[in-house]
């Protein structure tokens, strides 16, 4: 049981950093964002490839697996930041399977769709204990903390006012002789490289990166845990992760009432709770566990 | 034309053209705006003001025809480099940043911030701080100017139509414009805050702002303005001092829409 909810906390804090980056480009400067997995996806690859393929040091994967996404991304916003809001859900959407495909094509880096297996756990003591893992979510905990704590002073600044006032009214921002697309692309590559320590100890924890893992679901789960917990709230991300992982566990009761159920029909109903958990927030509480930003 | 007359020839447009599918909008529009001179533009609806507005701004491209600003033609430049020129618009449905403080509004405005950049905000934070401070005080001097002091820390989307157009000149004025085009700075706003909007506009012109008013309410715009050009089916129709224009039967029939 112990195992149990360790796993819990340890998958949902890995989402509470994907919902706070994700709230960054979407709840504070108004970014649609569909490709967000892709960003995760390049991390825990990168945490996978430079441990279990190469041997080297886990801090190598972390640093790539932040570097390479925030680097990514840099084109991707330069594209992307010429066209209105739509278009960069639908290329965000694109990126991430692209991402994936490449991932699924390019075998002798990424063992295509196999995966790669035996990437070291973090910390390793105490045998197959829990001390190992209870370790990593500590850490992993100083890592949410650190960088809501980082994502609340960038809001806090006018660098902050200036990419809500972008999400508020980009037409208003040019008129008055500001051009926003820089400071969207920055945007884009901070999520992103958030995503991508996302990712880093993801991989980290579970041990084994495949594509599967990293299909546009994740994305659509970040967003009903931001959406969950307040659009543009910080305290929400953490409040719409850990909800988000009281749902997906929780329809594995489903099994319980339903038994004889086969895997397939399981995961179909899963899908359909997350649908009507988000149907009901919206009618009834659009503002998220956490309300709205100031009205 | 004199030498002096083309100086203060601030803001011209030559043969602008603009339809939307076969619909003509602006039909080979020229006109020169003195600046120096407080300047009203009118019409029927449909005449094309709002979307004059636009291509001079930069936000909507012709099809044909140019726009001068200070004798030098904007070509295709986008509309935050016209912006930056001190040529400044407003919208006909204010755009403010509603989830953003009447303070923080004015805040967003100027140029150049250092704590707009990630770099300043960690290394050179006493600087960041000590413009921020000085912003802050102009943003309240223009407030107060403005009577929104009283507002400052409330939501720009909570305030009133009126002071939402006050709000969007105020973020202008922290930019030192050379010229405003403001697109109906009365509509919707009560009698006693359109005298108080009129007094406002006639102390920044006379600290050397030039404006050009879109303006429905004839009867107040014709009480602050020198000048008045009146468009009609996109072409300029009449132009002159507000009471020729306002006698000028082609005015009249436009109105009547005859």
């Amino acid at each position: 049981m112990e195992a149990y909810l360790l796993a819990i906390f340890i998958t949902a804090l890995v989402y509470v950093l994907l919902t706070l980056g994700l709230n960054f480009q979407y709840g504070f400067t108004g970014l649609i964002n569909f490709g967000y997995v892709g960003f995760f996806a390049l991390g825990a690859y990168a945490s996978a490839i430079c441990t279990a393929r190469l041997g080297w040091p886990a801090w190598s994967g972390f640093l790539l697996g932040m570097v390479v996404p925030f680097f990514l991304a840099w084109p991707l916003g330069r594209i992307a930041l010429r066209l209105r809001d739509d278009y960069l859900a639908i290329v965000t959407l694109g990126f991430s399977e692209v991402v994936r495909l490449v991932i699924i094509n390019e075998k002798q880096l990424t063992n295509g769709g196999q995966g790669i297996a035996g990437v070291p756990k973090l910390f390793e003591f105490g045998g197959a204990g829990l001390g190992g893992d209870a370790l990593l979510a500590a850490v992993l905990l100083l890592a949410c903390t650190a960088v809501a704590w980082l994502v609340r002073c960038v809001v806090k600044s006018p660098y902050g006012r200036l990419i809500q006032a972008i999400r508020d009214d980009e037409t208003a921002l040019l008129a008055l002789g500001k051009n926003p697309a820089r400071f969207k692309t920055q945007v884009l590559m901070l999520g992103g490289a958030i995503a991508g320590l996302a990712g880093s100890f993801y991989a980290h924890y579970i041990g084994y990166v495949t594509p599967d893992q990293f299909l546009p679901i994740v994305t659509f789960q970040v967003w009903m845990a931001m959406i969950m917990g307040g659009v543009g709230r910080l305290r929400g991300a953490v409040a719409g992760a850990f909800l988000l992982l009281l749902v997906l566990e929780g329809s594995r009761a489903v099994r319980d009432l339903l038994p004889g159920l086969p895997e397939v029909a399981m995961s179909s109903i899963r899908l359909a709770v997350i649908g009507v958990a988000l149907i009901l927030f919206i009618r009834f509480r659009p503002q998220g566990l956490w309300g709205a930003p100031r009205d | 034309m004199t030498d002096s007359s083309t100086a203060s020839l601030q803001l011209e447009a030559r043969g602008i053209v603009l339809s939307y599918g076969d619909n003509v909008v602006l039909n080979e529009l020229s006109l020169a705006v003195d600046t120096s001179q407080l300047t009203g533009l009118i019409g029927p609806n449909g005449a094309g003001k709002s979307t004059l507005f636009s291509v001079l701004s930069g936000f909507m491209k012709a099809r044909a025809g140019e726009v001068f600003y200070l004798g030098r033609s904007f070509g295709r430049q986008p509309p935050e480099q016209r912006a930056r020129q001190g040529l400044m618009r407003t919208f006909q449905v204010p755009r403010e940043f509603r989830h953003l403080t009447v303070l923080e509004n004015m805040l967003a405005a100027p140029w150049q911030q250092p704590g707009e950049s990630l770099a300043a905000l960690l290394l050179r934070r006493a600087h960041v701080r000590r413009v921020e401070a000085e912003n802050t005080e102009r943003a309240h001097e223009w407030l107060r100017f403005l009577r929104l002091d009283s507002v400052a820390s409330t939501a720009a989307g909570q305030l009133s139509g009126g002071q939402k157009k006050l709000l969007e000149l105020g973020r202008i004025l922290m930019l030192q414009p050379r010229c405003v085009l403001l697109d109906e700075p009365y509509a919707g706003v009560n009698p006693v805050l359109i005298e108080q909007i009129s007094e406002r506009i006639r102390e920044l012109h006379a600290r050397g702002i030039g404006f050009v008013i879109v303006e429905h309410n004839l009867h107040a715009l014709s009480r602050l303005v020198d000048r008045m050009l009146v468009m009609d089916r996109g072409r300029l129709l009449s132009e002159g001092s507000p009471e020729q224009v306002l006698a000028d039967p082609l005015v009249q029939a436009a109105y009547m829409g005859a």
